[in-house]
């Protein structure tokens, strides 16, 4: 569904000259959620604005549905970290979740139907006369997927969307996602820096190196689909996957070479025994 | 808290009003040239019954409406179309910094050769001098679109003219209002200006013919009139502003939505 091959971003302007991206290949699969994680400034935001169309890359090309990617797609939504800056002010909460329908010229009806099935699928439905900063900041990121939603997108782009929330709302935005994800099976690209976010959602996590980035591993998240935030996080193959993502981000940001791929992940690299809780043994054993 | 400010504020003026009516009748200054209060509200009073006053009065609101809306108008599309046009804000900027600070009466000779004594005149000088008042600001909150804000409308698939018309134009407008009521001031002080200097009917040429013929304390209730306008003006465009600006910053606090 989504098919990145040698995507390259060189900044370029006042005698300096950048290299943010070097050389970035992968391949989300329809259907899938794939979480992108890596050092901080290792150019995670640069790769999703050249997905999603809003920058053009210098080298390489990006394919949504087997269609080169040139500006932004039809068939993909984004969701940024920043919601109170991609939530107009100016405009309602049913209006905002509205407005790109409107320009995909869609009938009253239709569109009416759309926005209100959307705001019920992110539990809003009694906000939608609020204006965006009567909200608290959980509820506006939920505007967004709603708008996102509602866009009906093949491709959903997620850029980092919960970093600007508490702890508590992280976890019930978490599961949000992952559920809306299940029930409507659509493609996702999220974009994090928090480790056990991206392990806890993640079918598949891409670790990226520091800047300038390639993909330093892919990792199958080999949890169950049913996960939820008592019994995935203390999951010991949860810490497992966890303790590895986090040793491959130390490395890459100490710039070593990926010197231990996923398949050589062994019991032998599971933490203490006394992480293990009896009673979740449905997980299965690696 | 607010009745009190009221209270203090109305306190105020009467005692600036009892200063006007002491000060000419202890002799302090010459009654001739600065009648007292009450004879000035007098003259106001005789002016409100007189027709001529009303089409002055008339003629001056005409010339200001006219001039403002004419102003905005061309301000906003003008701030819009170079803002939106590569290039061109550039190539624009030093005219627009030269131009920007000729004093509008500067070109009343202009004015009085081109059009003579009527309400083009007026209008001309107006405009001018409101035009630059809102490009400005046009030009400045166009520069305050949020890279998020138009991040999202594109990668929604709003074009240029739907990111103008949801995006570029709600940003601009807090600016745009704040060019608008500081217009509506400048557009009045230009009008009774050209009236005064230019003889163009309205309420600047009355206080011309009041001065002529010594009638000072109508001279003093027409300037009084003069400012009474300004103060409507300003209040009705902060209305306007508050209403249009509910979801903003500044106005969220005192708008209940």
């Amino acid at each position: 569904m989504l098919d990145v091959r040698g995507l390259g971003k060189v900044y370029e302007g006042s005698g300096r000259r950048v290299e943010a991206v070097r050389d970035l290949t992968f391949t989300v699969d329809a259907g899938e959620l794939v979480c992108l994680v890596g050092p901080s400034g290792c150019g995670k935001t640069t790769l999703l604005k050249c997905v999603g169309g809003l920058l053009t890359p210098t080298a390489g090309e990006v394919l949504v549905g087997g269609r080169r990617v040139t500006g932004p797609p039809p068939d993909m939504a984004v969701v940024f970290q920043e919601y109170g800056r991609s939530l107009f002010p100016w405009m309602r909460v049913r209006e905002n979740v509205e407005l790109p329908l409107r320009q995909k010229k869609l009938g009253g009806a239709r569109r009416r139907g759309l926005v209100a099935d959307a705001l019920e699928s992110v539990g809003l439905t009694d906000a939608t006369g609020a204006y965006p900063w009567q909200l608290s900041g959980g509820m506006q990121q939920r505007v967004a997927i709603a708008r996102a939603l509602a866009y009906e997108p093949e491709v959903l782009l997620m850029d980092e969307p919960f970093a600007a929330v508490d702890a508590q709302t992280r976890a019930e935005l978490e599961d949000l996602v992952r559920g809306l994800w299940r029930q409507r099976g659509i493609t996702v690209l999220f974009v994090t820096h928090d480790i056990d976010e991206a392990v806890y959602l993640g079918e598949r996590v891409l670790i990226l190196s520091a800047s300038p980035t390639v993909v330093r591993e892919q990792l199958r998240i080999d949890l169950p689909a049913d996960r939820d935030q008592l019994h995935t996080r203390v999951a010991p193959r949860f810490a497992e996957l966890r303790t590895h993502v986090y040793e491959q981000i130390q490395a890459a940001k100490r710039g070593t070479p990926a010197d231990r791929p996923a398949e050589d992940l062994k019991p032998a690299d599971r933490p203490a025994e006394d992480l293990q809780d009896p009673d979740v043994s449905e997980h299965p054993e690696p | 808290m607010r009745g009190a400010d009221a209270l203090l504020g109305a306190a105020g003026l009467a005692a600036f009003l009892a200063l006007g009516e002491a000060v000419p009748r202890l002799g302090l200054v010459d009654e001739d040239y600065f009648p007292p209060t009450g004879r000035i509200a007098g003259a106001l009073a005789g002016e409100l019954g007189d027709g001529a006053f009303w089409t002055a009065l008339g003629d001056t609101l005409t010339g200001w409406a006219i001039g403002l809306a004419v102003a905005v108008a061309a301000g906003v599309l003008a701030g819009v179309l170079i803002s939106v046009t590569p290039y061109l804000r550039e190539a624009t900027a030093s005219t627009i910094e030269f131009l920007r600070p000729i004093p509008s009466v500067a070109l009343i000779p202009l004015a009085v050769l081109l059009y003579g004594t009527g309400l083009r005149s007026v209008l001309l000088l107006v405009v001018y001098a409101s035009f630059w008042q809102v490009l400005v600001q046009v030009l400045h909150g166009v520069q305050d679109v949020d890279p998020v804000a138009e991040e999202t409308a594109r990668a929604y698939g709003l074009g240029t003219w739907a990111r103008v018309r949801h995006v570029l134009w709600p940003t601009a407008l807090p600016y745009v209002m704040t060019g608008v009521r500081l217009a509506a001031a400048v557009a009045l002080i230009l009008a009774v200006t050209a009236e005064l200097v230019i003889g163009a009917p309205g309420l600047g040429a009355r206080i011309a013919v009041a001065q002529t013929s010594q009638a000072v304390p109508e001279m003093y209730a027409l300037v009084v009139v003069t400012g009474l306008l300004g103060l409507l003006i300003n209040v009705g465009a902060r209305t306007v502003e508050r209403r249009a600006l509910a979801w903003h910053q500044s106005v969220r606090g005192e708008v209940a939505v």
